[in-house]
């Protein structure tokens, strides 16, 4: 399914910001933290992915993106537990798969292999003690058992190709990477096994801004070429602005607005999502809200 | 005005020179990383200098440097014009000037002591005349100044109670209780929510102008250290690459290094862009 063929529905304006059809579902997904006093990370949560959209899920720490995104794959372990709300997977063949239903063997073969994940501070979740060819191979070892050895080899070698690394280092162990290549290498283990959907919570977070520049724009370009489709988590509302399609903004577990990504920029509705953009002052542009009281006062000197 | 005392003075916070090499050591091999090479500036009263880079550059090298936890291989570092002490009572004088906020508000502070105990212990130290009203009163004041009030609600709290942009306001308040005139400020807002960041960079910046602080701000985000200081030096691998005024190096850029930066950094107003590049075979 190439994404740029797909139709143009009439609130889009821009010529690229063209939709397919949904790729994943979630209506009304409630989930609580079963503690006591009970926390409900997630209320009433709705959103709809396209094939090959990126769909930026913006907002600060604790207000439940984390926790929704592990409640779309399914990750969600005690006490975090899904209350309500229904998460459907419009597979490419046609058949929709409830994700709520999956357990045991096709909860197994449907993550990684359909909706794929890249961790929070992901870079640093690799086996320090296996080298990176063993630890791409052992998601064929486990989702591709019939795979013969020298196809994997070379499957593997073609990822690394693919996230810009040099295949020379499959025999690398994570230490003798730096924090970019390690967070490409993951991205590399997340595109395995083609699946349609990423999630992508924070994976540029802990990277300097020019590392982060280069993995986005690899994430942009394997999009073009795979057509899969990501969940963009940050709480760097100016970068979502310029990488998605649309973007979701979550505030105490609700998600207060969704929009095109330019209407959130130019005309946001929801006090919060302003706040939020109010809080990024402009690199380029006026000094808008921040008004350094101190500059003029002490400037000579 | 600023820049001198009454009796003419030089009231400023000056790194000459300082050059930091680090020997690291991988079995028998030595190799000499050079973190700091040949850096100067200047601190005056009232003025913010922002300190850019990325990570590895050496900018907090330099911070550290420059609050003394570590000694510079060579240069100096000058306050009010003269050589600083390195130890001794000499160096307890210049902590009481020139004080540091850090990065993480959450491993700064003690978890075991209440807030009260972080903002009285550095007032006993360097202020030991005071008696032990006077210490409770100045800490509280310390508080309020923050915008930590009612102070007896906080003061009695224990670090674990507070938000980060509370515990950050306490390590500023602490910064500023033995007396400083200097403030090093590492990334002292990027482990903070985004919508607290600049409340607490206002709140830097008019405490600034109430004391007539000299801030050395340390930040790899360039918007904010285009607002908040009057002069950006941008590092690269532990040299000065460019230095002027901040208007000047974000919007003019002169170094490749500082452009690349500045194509790095986030910009809405490019939305859309990076996909029709990367969709034209970029």
């Amino acid at each position: 399914m190439n994404p740029t063929n797909a139709v143009t529905t009439t609130e889009v304006t821009r010529r690229d910001t063209v939709m397919g059809e949904p790729v994943l579902t979630a209506r009304d997904v409630s989930i609580e933290y079963e503690v006591d006093p009970p926390v409900k990370a997630v209320r009433g949560a709705s959103i709809t992915l396209h094939r090959g959209e990126i769909l930026g899920l913006a907002g600060e720490s604790g207000c439940g993106k984390t926790t929704l995104a592990y409640g779309l794959n399914r990750l969600l372990k005690a006490p975090a537990l899904m209350t309500g709300g229904e998460v459907v997977f419009h597979d490419a063949s046609g058949a929709d798969i409830d994700v709520v239903a999956l357990d045991g063997e096709s909860l197994r073969r449907f993550r990684w292999d359909k909706v794929s994940m890249v961790f929070q501070g992901s870079m640093n979740s690799l086996n320090p003690v296996m080298n990176v060819r063993k630890q791409l191979a052992d998601v064929f070892l486990t989702h591709r058992p019939k795979m013969k050895r020298a196809e994997r080899d070379a499957r593997c070698a073609e990822l690394l190709t693919l996230v810009g690394v040099d295949p020379a280092r499959l025999s690398s162990f994570p230490h003798e990477l730096s924090g970019g290549m390690r967070q490409r290498v993951m991205i590399a283990m997340a595109l395995a096994l083609d699946p349609q959907v990423m999630i992508m919570d924070e994976p540029t977070t802990a990277l300097d801004v020019v590392v982060q520049r280069g993995i986005i724009r690899e994430i942009m370009r394997l999009r073009e070429r795979l057509g899969f489709a990501v969940i963009f988590i940050t709480h760097d509302l100016p970068l979502l602005i310029e990488i998605s399609d649309r973007i979701a903004v979550m505030l105490e577990g609700e998600i207060i607005e969704q929009g095109a990504s330019e209407q959130i920029y130019r005309n946001p509705e929801h006090p919060y999502t302003r706040r939020l953009l109010s809080s990024f002052p402009s690199l380029r542009g006026e000094r808008g809200d921040f008004i350094r009281t101190g500059a003029a006062a002490g400037g000579a000197a | 005005m600023s820049g001198h005392d009454r009796a003419g003075e030089p009231t400023t916070l000056e790194a000459r020179n300082l050059v930091k090499d680090f020997r690291l050591r991988s079995g028998v091999n030595v190799r000499t990383l050079h973190a700091v090479k040949d850096v100067s500036f200047t601190l005056e009263p009232g003025r913010t200098i922002a300190l850019v880079g990325e990570s590895g550059s050496g900018k907090s090298t330099i911070a550290r440097m420059m609050a003394k936890l570590e000694t510079p291989s060579s240069g100096e570092i000058l306050l009010d014009g003269r050589q600083s002490a390195t130890r001794g009572r000499g160096l307890a004088r210049y902590r009481r000037d020139v004080q540091m906020v850090f990065q993480d508000p959450f491993s700064s502070l003690n978890p075991f002591h209440p807030i009260r105990h972080h903002l009285e212990r550095p007032l006993r130290i360097h202020h030991p005349g005071l008696s032990s009203r006077q210490v409770r009163e100045r800490a509280d004041e310390l508080l309020e100044r923050v915008r930590l009030s009612p102070a007896a609600t906080f003061a009695d709290r224990r670090p674990h109670e507070l938000s980060g942009g509370q515990r950050q306001r306490v390590a500023i308040a602490r910064a500023l209780a033995p007396g400083a005139r200097f403030i090093i400020a590492d990334e002292p807002v990027s482990m903070l929510d985004v919508s607290i960041r600049l409340g607490v960079l206002n709140l830097l910046a008019d405490l600034q102008r109430q004391e007539n602080l000299g801030v050395l701000y340390i930040t790899h985000d360039l918007a904010t250290a285009r607002h908040f200081s009057d002069e950006i030096l941008v590092m690269y691998r532990g040299e000065i690459v460019e230095r002027g005024p901040s208007e000047r190096v974000i919007l003019d850029p002169q170094h490749e290094y500082t452009k690349t930066l500045l194509e790095a950094a986030a910009d809405p107003d490019r939305l859309g862009r990076l996909r029709d590049e990367v969709r034209n075979g970029g």
